[in-house]
């Protein structure tokens, strides 16, 4: 499974001629049994591929809004472990849709690469994305990962040029995930014009599917980049579904999974609509 | 970790990545890479520029006052019985505190590099005010990061910042400290990265921070070693200095690594008391763990969360500790003690008293464990203390402790 598990997705995506929509939800938000309901809802609401963020204190390369569902989170007792223990439940009744895990070093250090790697291809997840962990970095995680069968996804950026790409391809598997924008997330919007070329470029460093992510935050902007990219990644924009849900009292489930309905839908008639 | 090896120049560190044992690196988001690197290279070159450190020494003796004076502590040497005292009078310095020799170095460095915007994170407003003031002198916006917490308790640093023309901004996010104004200013970085140069104010955070501000910071230690030879002929016993994130011990420390005679003694803020949770001291309280782009000693919790430190000093308020510090400790090179609030009070007022010097409080933690330090050491022997900065910004906070009212 695992790497497995991603490339099989990206395979059945490629013959439907279609992009692929990646939801980003932080775990435990806002709450464990509300978040592992989001989780176990996503794949009928369309999501193709999930990432789950799990919660650091100090998420330097987050915007407001994942901030905020960092904190909550965290206010309500969400770990790492609890996480893991989420992606168990949820692959209980789902064992096709790809995991891919996403947050901060620390947690991890603290677990030590080994035993985190072992326990997350156990719970099964599929791949890991670590903000603040560089090519220079990513030696020791990338061997823990190895191990066990999982996807380390290096991000690229605006930043990195050609020679830096190929480094960042070196060490990573599954896909390939492009940062439209220099910034963090949730902030800047993403134009699908000039994160095209980029995408070319990703792609032919890594030979992975590209998959663009920060700044994506309507389904018109997300079909505009699925129409230039191999998939679309949401997370800001869901996230905020559950702080407008939680000040509005309304359902926070239904209102999450609504929104990811509409991205995916639009993401997933985005090349076929064209003219 | 793995037991950390005694290295045989324990000034040839870090290496090229940034390593000083298992400690520092570069743990930062894919953005910032190049610009790290872009940062690296043009520091490297900077140091091996004749001109550059010329430019250099001209600011700092003629616009920060250097070299500042070693002064012989004689009632505070005959209060404690032991060790003769001196004190390395960093509070002199132009802005009042030890952060303008970094502050200096870095804007000749961002001019270099053709910076056009700075920015910095301030926790007790010393870096915050030092680097308003080097923008000012060279014609360069600056936005200093605070966290909200930090601008209530330090206003009139606020109000100085504003003077110099520097944007204040004001940090509500996390815990409102030192820590989540460094997160934001590095949210700031990664959004701008075509014309900012971020002016970290402590030797810590990504290669080559750790490094570079050491640099700059060590004609601290150069200095006591020319004064020290010509006051007593030979070198001191012992060096004591404060530390947060460690910019004032590792610039007095580091012209002495090699000369394992001369004892290194840092002194971590113990807070309310290092049998509570609330203190700030990385070394004696916490454990290895990455955090604003170093591998270093952290205080967090047993999920990898960091948690919360907490000083009287706005400026040792941090959970963290530069990198060089966390190897210097591995390898038994240098000594990490701890002083409480209520210690550092009383040193506070003792340094006032007998010598007529307003310590910063946090300078005021390394002269908490400075009577421990002369006895042990004993009389013959010498030790040198960094008054690393002027304690006139603290007396609010003193007064309100000791139940006074200004």
């Amino acid at each position: 499974m695992t790497k497995a598990r991603i490339d099989a997705r990206f395979s059945a995506l490629k013959a439907e001629n279609r992009a692929a929509f990646v939801a980003y939800v932080m775990a435990g938000d806002p709450d464990y049994d509300t978040g592992l309901e989001i989780l176990k809802g996503l794949p009928a609401a369309g999501a193709d591929l999930i990432e789950v963020g799990f919660p650091f204190s100090d998420p330097m390369a987050e915007g407001p809004p994942i901030q905020r569902a960092a904190l909550r989170a965290l206010d309500k007792g969400m770990t790492l472990s609890k996480t893991l223990a989420m992606i168990a439940a949820f692959r209980k009744g789902d064992q096709t849709t790809p995991i891919i895990l996403m947050g901060y070093a620390n947690p991890l250090v603290n677990r030590g690469f080994a035993t985190f790697a072992r326990d997350a291809a156990a719970a099964g997840a599929d791949g890991l994305i670590v903000v603040d962990i560089p090519p220079e970095e990513a030696d020791p995680l990338a061997d823990a990962l190895d191990a066990e069968q999982l996807s380390l996804l290096l991000l690229s950026t605006p930043t990195s040029d050609d020679a830096r790409l190929k480094i960042i391809a070196r060490r990573t598997s599954g896909f390939a995930y492009y940062v439209s924008v220099a910034g963090v997330t949730g902030v800047k919007e993403a134009d699908a014009a000039v994160v095209a070329p980029h995408v070319v470029r990703v792609r032919t460093a890594s030979g992975l599917p590209v998959c663009v992510g920060f700044g994506i935050k309507t389904p018109e902007r997300a079909a505009a980049v699925a129409r230039v990219a191999d998939g679309v990644v949401v997370g800001s924009a869901l996230v905020e579904e559950i702080a407008t849900a939680l000040a509005m009292n309304e359902t926070v489930t239904t209102r999450v999974l609504s929104k990811v309905e509409s991205l995916a839908k639009a993401v997933r008639f985005a090349r076929v609509a064209r003219p | 970790m793995n037991a950390a090896a005694k290295p045989n120049d324990y000034a040839a560190y870090p290496d090229a990545a940034g390593r000083f044992g298992d400690y520092g690196g570069r743990y930062v988001p894919e953005t910032l890479m190049p610009l790290v690197h872009e940062l690296d290279a043009a520091y490297r070159a900077a140091k091996a520029d004749l001109a550059f450190q010329a430019q250099l020494s001209g600011f700092l003796k003629d616009y920060v006052g250097r070299p500042s004076p070693l002064y012989f502590a004689e009632r505070l040497t005959a209060h404690f019985g032991g060790a003769k005292i001196y004190l390395k009078r960093e509070e002199l310095n132009h802005t009042g505190s030890h952060k303008i020799n970094n502050c200096m170095g870095q804007i000749l460095l961002a001019r270099r590099m053709g910076k056009t915007r700075i920015i910095a994170e301030t926790g007790a407003g010393q870096h915050g005010v030092a680097s308003a003031t080097v923008c000012a002198r060279f014609g360069l916006p600056c936005v200093v990061y605070m966290g909200a917490v930090d601008v209530e308790r330090q206003k009139p640093n606020v109000f100085r910042m504003n003077l110099l023309g520097a944007r204040v901004e004001s940090v509500t996010s996390g815990s409102a400290t030192l820590k989540d104004a460094m997160n934001e200013a590095l949210r700031d970085w990664v959004t701008n990265v075509a014309d900012t140069y971020y002016m970290i104010g402590t030797a810590a955070g990504m290669h080559p921070y750790p490094e570079m501000v050491r640099d700059f910071q060590s004609v601290i230690g150069q200095e006591v070693r020319s004064q020290i030879l010509e006051a007593e002929g030979r070198l001191p016993d012992a060096l004591v200095a404060c530390i947060g994130g460690g910019s004032n011990a590792i610039g007095l420390f580091h012209p002495f690594l090699n000369d394992e005679g001369v004892k290194l003694i840092g002194v971590e803020a113990a807070g309310e008391g290092m049998d509570t949770d609330r203190h700030a001291a990385a070394i004696n309280g916490g454990r290895p763990g990455v955090l604003h782009g170093n591998m270093t000693y952290l205080l967090q919790d047993s999920e990898g969360q960091i948690t919360e430190a907490h000083s009287i000093s706005a400026g040792l308020d941090y959970p963290g500790i530069g990198p060089e510090h966390s190897w210097l400790h591995d390898v038994g090179r240098a000594t990490y003690l701890t002083a409480t609030d209520r210690e550092s009070l009383d040193a506070f007022t003792l340094c006032a008293e007998l010598e007529g010097i307003l310590p910063a409080i946090e300078s005021a933690h390394a002269i908490a464990r400075l009577g421990d330090v002369a006895r042990d050491v004993g009389k013959g022997g010498i030790v040198v203390l960094n008054l690393s900065g002027r304690g006139d910004k603290d007396v609010a906070t003193v007064a309100a402790h000791l139940g006074r009212t200004i």
